[in-house]
C-alpha cells in the first residue's frame, strides 16, 4: 500500500517536473528568451556593444546597420547587447531608448508620432501646431537637450525591419536621423535590423552619404557540429533546475539523444536546408509538445516526426484530398502540359482531354455532365492549384479562361501513389505521358 | 477517453466532452492542444492550419477554446473589411468596451499595438490569448505589412498571444517576398470514406433504424463520393433526399431489410439530383418541392440554365448569330460560307487532323472588326436591311447585355473589335427560333 502511495507520489512528481521543463523550453523557444552565450556571434556582440557603448558613455553619434537572414538572431543580438549595457548604471541613467518597426510605423507622421510618445515628449509637445517634419523633429531633440541637467542625453534609435523605412515618401525620417548623427550635437545612435542585404541600394543618394555605411552580418558559416552543439544548448535545462534528478535524466537522455545516427540524420537535413534559429526552433517545439507524462524525454522518433511534419510537401497533402474526378482534371492538365510544353490551357481543353480518355475505355464510370466538371474545375482554382495567366478575367467567359497549372509532375505523381484506393485505369493514364 | 486527447493542465472532464464534439478529429485535436501547450505556458506566435473545405479546422478550433473556456477573439477575414474592424474586435474581446475607445478614428497597426501594449499592463495574461482569423487567404490582398506583422504579433505585444491562420490555401502561396517569420503548419487531412461514413450517419433520423439509416449514407456515397469529399455539401445532400428513400418504406412495398429494392429505387434519383441540386441548377426548394409532388418527374421542372433562353428582338438575334459565326469562323473560311460561288473544303485525314488541334469552339471566341460583323449579318438575313441607327444601338447593346465583349477600348467609334460570349447551346437555342442552322456554317462542324 505504502509503495504504491510512494510510486505515485514519484509519478506526481515527474509532472511536475515536466510542466517545468514546458514551460521553460517554451519560453526559450517561443519568446526567445535569451540564452546565456551568444555562440558563434561573439565578434559581432562584441562590436556592437562597444558602439554603442561609445554613444552611452562618451556621446558620440553612431549608426549601424545590422544584416541577416531571417532568423539568424539579429534581434537577440541588439537585445543581449542592450541587456548587458544597461547593466551599467550611468548608461541606465542616461541612455533613453526608441525602439521603431517598419512593420508598425508605416510611414513617418505614424513614426514621429511614435518617437515622441517614446520618448514621454506628449505633455512638451501638446497642441502645438509645427510646420515641416524636420521642424517637429528637430524640436524633438531640442527638448531632448534641455530635457536633463546634463548636457545632453544619447537617444538610441533601433530600427527594426530597416527596409520597410526606405520605402517611406522622400525617406525623410531616415534623412532626419542620420542627418542629426551626423551633424546636430545631440548624440544619436541608429541601429537598422533588415533581412535584405542589398539595403544600401534602397537609400536615397544623400541619405545614404550621411550613413556611416558600417555594417554587421549575421551570416554564420556554421558547421554541422556546432549546429549539433546550438541544438543541445536550446534544449538543455538551466542550472538552476529545482529537481536534480530529474535535469540529470533529461541530460542525459540529450546525450543519447544527439549521439544516435537517425537523430543526427534528420538534424543533418534540416542542416542542409536552413541553419537558422527560426526553423530550428519550430524543429524542436514540435519535439516538445510530443513530451508528456508517459513518454518524459525526447527520443529520436520524435525528431524524426517532427521533421518528416516540416519537410512533407503540403500541396501534395492537398492533393491527398481531392475527389477522383478533381485528380483526373489534374492528370489530364498535366498531359497538356506536356504535349504543349507549358502553353496555358481552358476548361474546355481539359474537358476535351478528359473525353478522350473515356472514349479509350469501355466502361463510362465518370462520365459527368459538364456543370459537374466544371464545378470540380472550379474548386481546383479555389484551392490555387490551377491559376488564371492575366488577372483580367472580367471581359472573358470563364470556361476559356486561359489557366496554368502550378504544379508539377512529381507532386502529381507523388500524390496519386498516397492516393487512397486510386482506380488502376486513372494511374495508368497518368504514366502514359505521350498518347 | 481515448488516448488522444490526454493533454496535461486541463481539465479531465472537459477533454471528454470535447473528444465527443470532435468525431474522427481528436486526433488532430490533440496534436493542436499539445502544440498550443498547457493555458499558463507561452505558446507558439502563430499557427497556420490548412486542410479542405469542410475538414473540420474551424469546427476543432471553436470547440476547444468553447469547452476549455480559453480567451479568443475568433474572427473571419471576410468580416474584416478594414484593419480598425480587426483591432476592435480583439480589444474588445480581451479588455473590455474602455480599450476600444482609446482607439483613433482610422488606427494604424501602431496605434493598436500600443494600446494592446497599455491595457497589458493593467490586466496581463494569465493564459495564452487566441486569435483566429478563418479564410486567412484574405489576409494577402490587403495591407501588405499586415500578414507579417500579426504573424510576430506576440513579439509586437510582448503577450502571451498567438494568432492562429486557418485557410484552404497552402503557406506557400502566403509567404511576401521578403520573407516573414515563419508559422507552425499544421496540416488536416481529410476525411476518409468511412469517416465521412461515420460522421453522416451520427444524424439519424429518430423514426428509423440507425442501420437503415446508415445503409442510406453508404449508397449516397457511392454516388457522390467520386465528385464530392466535401462533408457539408454531402450532409445537405442527405437530409434532401432522405424522403425519398423512405418512400417505399412509408407506402409499404419494401421492408427496411431490403436494400437492394432500396437501392434500385433511390440511385436514379440521386444521379439526377447530381445533375440538378449539386450544382444549383435547381434550388433546394424546388426540389423538395419536385419529391412532393409524385406525378412530375423530376428534373422536368426547368433549371437555372433553362432559364439563361432570353427574348431578343428580331435583328438582334441575326446579329448575335453574325457575331457568333464571326467570332468562331477564320475570316479567310467567310467567302465559302457565305458567297454563293465558292471552292468546296476537301476534308482529308490532314485537315481534320489541323481542325483538330485549331478548332475554335477549344481555344474560345476570336475578336472580330465590325464591318465583319456586319458582312456576314446582310449575309445571313435574307431580306434587305437598311444600315440604320437603330442597328447599330442594337449592337451596343448587346454588349451591355454581355453577350457582345467590347475587345479594345482605343476607340469607340472608328473600327470597335468585339468578341462573342455565348455559348453553343445557346446560340443553338436562338438560331432554331428564327428557323437558322447555324451548324452548318461553322467551320468546327464541317
Amino acid at each position: 500500500m505504502a509503495g504504491k502511495a510512494k510510486v505515485k507520489e514519484a509519478h506526481q512528481l515527474t509532472g511536475d517536473c515536466i510542466t517545468q521543463v514546458q514551460t521553460i523550453l517554451r519560453e526559450r523557444f517561443c519568446r526567445r528568451r535569451l540564452p546565456a552565450g551568444l555562440e558563434s556571434m561573439e565578434a559581432q556582440y562584441k562590436r556592437l556593444l562597444d558602439l554603442l557603448k561609445r554613444t552611452a558613455v562618451d556621446g558620440e553619434s553612431n549608426s549601424v546597420l545590422i544584416v541577416g537572414p531571417r532568423g539568424a538572431g539579429k534581434t537577440t543580438l541588439v537585445d543581449s547587447v542592450l541587456k548587458e549595457l544597461l547593466d551599467d548604471d550611468r548608461v541606465q541613467k542616461n541612455l533613453l531608448q526608441v525602439h521603431l518597426n517598419g512593420l508598425l510605423q508605416t510611414d513617418d507622421r505614424i513614426a514621429l508620432r511614435e518617437i515622441t510618445m517614446q520618448l514621454h515628449l506628449e505633455n512638451v509637445v501638446g497642441d502645438r501646431v509645427f510646420g515641416s517634419f524636420a521642424e517637429n523633429l528637430v524640436f524633438l531633440l531640442e527638448a531632448l537637450k534641455k530635457g536633463d541637467r546634463s548636457s545632453s542625453r544619447p537617444v538610441l534609435f533601433v530600427l527594426d525591419e530597416f527596409d520597410l523605412f526606405t520605402q517611406h515618401k522622400n525617406q525623410t525620417l531616415l534623412y532626419n536621423l542620420l542627418d542629426v548623427s551626423q551633424s546636430a550635437q545631440a548624440p544619436v545612435a541608429v541601429v537598422g535590423l533588415t533581412c535584405r542585404l542589398d539595403v544600401l541600394e534602397l537609400l536615397e543618394k544623400r541619405v545614404k552619404s550621411r550613413f556611416s555605411h558600417r555594417q554587421i552580418h549575421l551570416l554564420s558559416p556554421l558547421g554541422f557540429g556546432q549546429y549539433l552543439e546550438r541544438v543541445r544548448a536550446q534544449l538543455s535545462l538551466p542550472d538552476d533546475f529545482p529537481d536534480a534528478p530529474f535535469a540529470a535524466q533529461w541530460s542525459a537522455s540529450l546525450q543519447t539523444l544527439c549521439e544516435d545516427q537517425a537523430a543526427q540524420d534528420a538534424l543533418r537535413r534540416h542542416f542542409n536546408s536552413s541553419r537558422h534559429f527560426g526553423s530550428l526552433h519550430m524543429l524542436l517545439i514540435l519535439c516538445l509538445s510530443r513530451v508528456s507524462l508517459s513518454k518524459p524525454f525526447i527520443g529520436a522518433s520524435d525528431l524524426l516526426d517532427a521533421s518528416r511534419t516540416i519537410l512533407s510537401d503540403s500541396r501534395v497533402n492537398m492533393l491527398h484530398g481531392l475527389s477522383i474526378l478533381e485528380l483526373c482534371l489534374l492528370i489530364a492538365m498535366k498531359h497538356l502540359n506536356d504535349v504543349y510544353e507549358g502553353e496555358p490551357f481552358n476548361f474546355h481543353m481539359v474537358h476535351n482531354e478528359f473525353k478522350k480518355f473515356l472514349h479509350r475505355k469501355s466502361n463510362s464510370m465518370y462520365s459527368f455532365e459538364q456543370p459537374v466538371i466544371m464545378k470540380a474545375f472550379e474548386h481546383l482554382v479555389q484551392l490555387e492549384l490551377i491559376r488564371p495567366v492575366d488577372g483580367s478575367s472580367a471581359r472573358t467567359q470563364k470556361d476559356y479562361q486561359l489557366m496554368r497549372l502550378m504544379l508539377d509532375q512529381g507532386q502529381i505523381m507523388e500524390a496519386l501513389q498516397k492516393y487512397p484506393q486510386c482506380p488502376t485505369d486513372v494511374r495508368q493514364w497518368a504514366m502514359s505521358a505521350f498518347e | 477517453m481515448s488516448a488522444l486527447l490526454q493533454v496535461p493542465g486541463y481539465d479531465q472532464e472537459r477533454l471528454r466532452s470535447v473528444a465527443e464534439r470532435l468525431p474522427c478529429r481528436e486526433a488532430q485535436a490533440g496534436t493542436l492542444l499539445s502544440l498550443l501547450g498547457e493555458p499558463q505556458q507561452y505558446s507558439y506566435p502563430s499557427v497556420f492550419i490548412y486542410g479542405h473545405r469542410a475538414s473540420g479546422k474551424s469546427h476543432v478550433v471553436d470547440v476547444l477554446m468553447e469547452e476549455l473556456e480559453l480567451p479568443c477573439v475568433a474572427v473571419s477575414c471576410v468580416e474584416c473589411v478594414s484593419m480598425a474592424l480587426l483591432f476592435e474586435r480583439v480589444l474588445l474581446t480581451f479588455f473590455g468596451p474602455d480599450a476600444t475607445s482609446l482607439l483613433p478614428r482610422f488606427p494604424s497597426m501602431s496605434d493598436f499595438v500600443r494600446i494592446y501594449k497599455r491595457q497589458r499592463l493593467q490586466s496581463p495574461a494569465k493564459q495564452t490569448r487566441y486569435i483566429v482569423m478563418e479564410k486567412a487567404e484574405l489576409l494577402r490582398d490587403g495591407d501588405a505589412n499586415l500578414l507579417p506583422a500579426l504573424l510576430r504579433l506576440q513579439e509586437l505585444v510582448e503577450d502571451n498571444l498567438t494568432v492562429i491562420l486557418l485557410s484552404e490555401i497552402v503557406w506557400d502561396l502566403f509567404r511576401p517576398n521578403t520573407g516573414c517569420f515563419e508559422p507552425l503548419q499544421l496540416h488536416f487531412p481529410d476525411y476518409s470514406k468511412g469517416e465521412l461514413q461515420e460522421i453522416l450517419s451520427k444524424d439519424k433520423h429518430p423514426s428509423y433504424s440507425a442501420e437503415f439509416y446508415s445503409s442510406y449514407i453508404n449508397i449516397l456515397l457511392g454516388v457522390f463520393y467520386s465528385v464530392c469529399r466535401d462533408l457539408r455539401e454531402l450532409r445537405h445532400l442527405a437530409a434532401l433526399n432522405f424522403t425519398k428513400f423512405c418512400e417505399p418504406l412509408t407506402e409499404g412495398k419494401v421492408k427496411e431489410t431490403d436494400t437492394h429494392k432500396l437501392w434500385r429505387n433511390i440511385e436514379p434519383h440521386l444521379k439526377k439530383a447530381m445533375q440538378t441540386v449539386y450544382i444549383r441548377e435547381v434550388s433546394s426548394l424546388q426540389w423538395e418541392q419536385m419529391q412532393q409532388m409524385e406525378e412530375k418527374e423530376s428534373g422536368a421542372l426547368r433549371g437555372l440554365s433553362a432559364h439563361t433562353h432570353i427574348e431578343l428582338p428580331y435583328y438582334s438575334k441575326f446579329l448575335l448569330i453574325a457575331a457568333y459565326l464571326a467570332s468562331y469562323n477564320p475570316a479567310r473560311t467567310d467567302k465559302r460560307f457565305f458567297l454563293k460561288h465558292h471552292g468546296k473544303i476537301r476534308k482529308t485525314a490532314k485537315f481534320l487532323k489541323k481542325n483538330e488541334k485549331t478548332s475554335n469552339h477549344l481555344l474560345g471566341p476570336k475578336p472580330f472588326p465590325l464591318d465583319r460583323l456586319l458582312a456576314i449579318f446582310y449575309s445571313v438575313v435574307d431580306s434587305r436591311v437598311a444600315p440604320t441607327a437603330s442597328i447599330f444601338s442594337q449592337i451596343s447593346s448587346l454588349v451591355t447585355l454581355q453577350l457582345l465583349a467590347q475587345v479594345s477600348h482605343d476607340d469607340q467609334l472608328d473600327a470597335p473589335k468585339y468578341k462573342c460570349c455565348v455559348s453553343l447551346d445557346f446560340i443553338c437555342a436562338i438560331s432554331r427560333t428564327v428557323n437558322f442552322e447555324i451548324v452548318k456554317y461553322l467551320y468546327d462542324f464541317v
